[in-house]
């Protein structure tokens, strides 16, 4: 029992570590402001062109989205960060993890939005347009909100996901929360710093999960 | 042509291709039992759920949160690093196999309990009025049903899951990415990648076909 | 002659929801081959009398029979025994979406019975024929009209050769031209001599075929006898009063 509490909950280790640890958060919550934000604005964009009439964009829009689903985040990770240089593209940490989180992200949140989409009825669009509205508007003002609305939980648990993604950049030595508490773990040997990251991760997750799980099961009982 | 030279090199791939085939062999391997595992224990997590005990609920509610809000690399890591000081030592393999099935197990825990909390109430009485038990009717009638609705988003799930297996090659097990990594750094070529990302969407692209044919069909079956 | 048997006895039955007082004591015989039609306003406790009958629903106290045994103070583990002996029909059907109309009739069988399969087969069809869709033996629910989902309903719970037949309401959700499909099923079983406690809103179909007629209301039974008792000369300024109703919104929904 003790050598556990030694090994994974040692307090002085955790106390040491933290300022190291919080730094980490730091860039873990910026990398995923901007992997959100691209990821949501390019899922949308992607999504409405998997629907779009003209068929060359719809089945690119498609074979895109097909592609980077199928590929796991770490490889394309990997791939951009180490690939790429090889054709003379040397990228930063960050940006790498930028790149090849929205080549993925986006796919994700495509999918989202396309189902949202898809389950608003036709005569919603039919309705706007005989008001006057343009295509555009119709889009923007009566199927999009009802759209977003449908797949709230969804978008809410790729959010998640996108932060849990995020860890991900420790493997390129960004310094993200789940590298820096590898470091510590590797200077300190001892497994603490990692538990404290995951309770740092948990603090955030945590209430967000709970969200999504109430937020389904009221779309259950309905 | 130096393009080609760079990331379709023939004589690497060749050359590394016996490897890249038995990395796949790993690859799949640990998908397969981490995919029956996760499911079967979801499968009875949720079903031990309908009894109604206060205190387990409790405990499968807080793990399937914990695991489902925590990135599982780092849980990767807090067993890998932390395992051997309590004087365990389990392979990288099993460590990604007992991570990977616990978070599975996580998700379709809510994935089936969200099924059986949608199944009318009525099914229950249908099949408690004609004599069955309770746990024939959780069995015959409300499982199945429940499994039914869940189809969609666990398989979803069971590819976003199986992915994942790429994590192992921050802890060294001979899957494809890591063993087209080394590769890669051996040869001083992006080939090794290349083929990575072509075996990683040889397995992936036709789940993710069947994942949409499945979607629709189960989308129109309820 | 010898006397006829008693199906079911209900005896000071009480129940209630927290604090609400539903049924307050109902006492009720059914002897076997009668049809006994519960009538009675929206909220008076009938379908919560009827649940007690196979305990889907636990009395507050009181005391149920069925064919003689009280089955009030069995123990749970034994509840699936009884229920085979009470068949239920309910308002929504409940149909298994996921199984073929024939293995909606075998399930029980098979499981809770303990049937062989062949058997549980055949039993299936005869039921299946006896409600008029042996056809759609290989149909799913979903493919069904609301009556044949009804009829089908009744032939998973006839196959189980229950004593005594409990029905809740098992028209009113359905289209008026399919009503009659139903009731003439439930018709055929009292010939055949199947004890029955409806509960329906079918006025004129208790009038054919009831046998007796129970007047329910605040969680009392406050007036029953035979039909023409009950709807010709009814005693209690309640019953007058849910019959005017009654018939009133009758002749509203003849008018539309
Ligand atoms: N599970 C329950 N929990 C709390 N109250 C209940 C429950 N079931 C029924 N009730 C209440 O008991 C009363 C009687 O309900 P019941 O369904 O037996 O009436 P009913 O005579 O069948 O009415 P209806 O004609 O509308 O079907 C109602 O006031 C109802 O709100
Ligand atoms: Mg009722």
């Amino acid at each position: 029992m003790d050598t556990f509490i030694q090994t994974f909950f040692n307090l002085d280790i955790m106390s040491q570590a933290f300022p190291l640890l919080l730094k980490g958060a730091v860039m873990t919550l910026k990398l995923c402001a901007v992997v959100i934000v691209c990821g949501l604005a390019g899922g949308l964009m992607l999504a409405l062109a998997a629907l779009s009439p003209n068929r060359a964009l719809r089945w690119s829009a498609i074979a895109y989205i097909d592609l980077f689903r199928a590929l796991p985040p770490l490889v394309l990770l990997v791939f951009v960060y180490s690939g790429l240089p090889f054709a003379g593209v040397r990228l930063s940490p960050f940006m790498a993890v930028v790149i090849a989180f929205f080549l993925n992200n986006s796919s994700y949140f495509a999918e989202v939005f396309r189902a949202g989409i898809n389950a608003v009825p036709k005569g919603q669009t039919e309705a706007a347009r005989a008001t006057g509205l343009s295509q555009a508007q119709a889009l923007t003002y009566v199927v999009l909100p009802q759209a977003v609305r449908n797949v709230l939980p969804d978008l809410l648990s790729n959010t998640v996901e996108v932060v849990k993604l995020t860890s991900l950049a420790s493997v390129v030595s960004l310094s993200e929360l789940l590298y820096s508490a590898n470091m510590a773990r590797s200077v300190t040997y001892n497994a603490s710093p990692l538990v404290l990251a995951a309770g740092m991760y948990l603090l955030v997750l945590w209430p967000l999960v709970r969200v999504i799980a109430r937020y389904q099961r009221g779309l259950a009982v309905n | 042509m130096r393009f080609i030279e760079t990331f379709f090199n023939t004589k690497v791939m060749a050359d590394y291709m016996p490897d890249l085939i038995h990395a796949m062999g790993v690859t799949l391997g640990l998908a397969v039992a981490t995919i029956i595992t996760g499911i079967l224990c979801g499968a009875a997590l949720a079903c031990l759920r309908v009894a109604g005990l206060k205190l387990v609920n409790f405990c499968i509610i807080v793990f399937a949160d914990i695991m489902r809000a925590l990135p599982p690399l780092v849980l990767i890591l807090i067993l890998f690093f932390g395992m051997p000081s309590l004087g365990l030592n389990i392979s990288g393999w099993m460590v990604v196999y007992i991570v990977l099935s616990l978070v599975l197990t996580a998700f379709s825990e809510e994935i089936f309990w969200g099924g059986l909390t949608a199944i009318p109430a009525g099914q229950w009485e249908a099949g408690r009025a004609t004599g069955l038990s309770k746990a024939q009717t959780l069995f015959y009638i409300a499982f199945p049903q429940a499994a039914r609705r869940g189809i969609p988003p666990l398989v979803n799930r069971v590819l976003a899951t199986t992915k994942l297996t790429a994590l192992g090659s921050v802890i060294g097990v001979k899957e494809i990415l890591s063993v087209s990594s080394s590769a890669q750094s051996f040869s001083g070529s992006a080939t090794p990648l290349t083929m990575a990302a072509i075996a990683y969407l040889i397995i992936f692209i036709p789940a993710v076909i069947a994942s949409h044919k499945i979607e629709r069909r189960y989308h129109f079956a309820t | 002659m010898t006397q006829p048997r008693t199906m079911l006895e209900i005896s000071g039955l009480e129940k209630s929801f927290g604090d609400i007082e539903v049924l307050k004591s109902i006492d009720l015989k059914v002897q076997e081959g009668e049809l006994v039609f519960v009538i009675g306003p929206s909220g008076s406790g009938k379908s919560t009398m009827l649940r007690c009958c196979n305990r889907l629903e636990e009395p507050t106290s009181g005391a149920i029979f069925i064919e003689g045994e009280r089955i009030t103070d069995i123990p749970r583990r034994d509840l699936d025994r009884m229920r085979l002996k009470v068949g239920m029909v309910f308002q929504g059907f409940h149909l298994y979406p996921h199984m073929s109309v024939l293995k909606n009739v075998m399930l029980a069988q098979i499981k809770a019975l303990k049937r062989a399969k062949p058997e549980a087969e055949a039993r299936a069809l005869e039921m299946l024929d006896q409600v008029g869709l042996k056809h759609k033996a290989d149909a799913m629910p979903a493919e069904l009209s609301g009556g044949q989902q009804q009829r089908v309903a009744i032939a998973r719970a006839l196959a189980l050769d229950p004593g005594v037949m409990l029905f809740d309401e098992p028209t009113s959700a359905l289209d008026p031209e399919l009503v009659g499909s139903v009731l003439k099923v439930m018709k055929d079983l009292r010939d055949k001599g199947m004890t029955m406690l409806v509960v329906s809103h079918e006025m004129q179909f208790a009038r054919e075929a009831a046998d007796r007629v129970i007047f329910m209301d605040g969680g009392y039974v406050v007036e029953q006898g035979t039909p023409e008792e009950i709807f010709g000369n009814p005693k209690s300024d309640r019953l007058k009063t849910f019959l005017s109703r009654v018939s009133h919104e009758d002749a509203g929904a003849e008018a539309d």
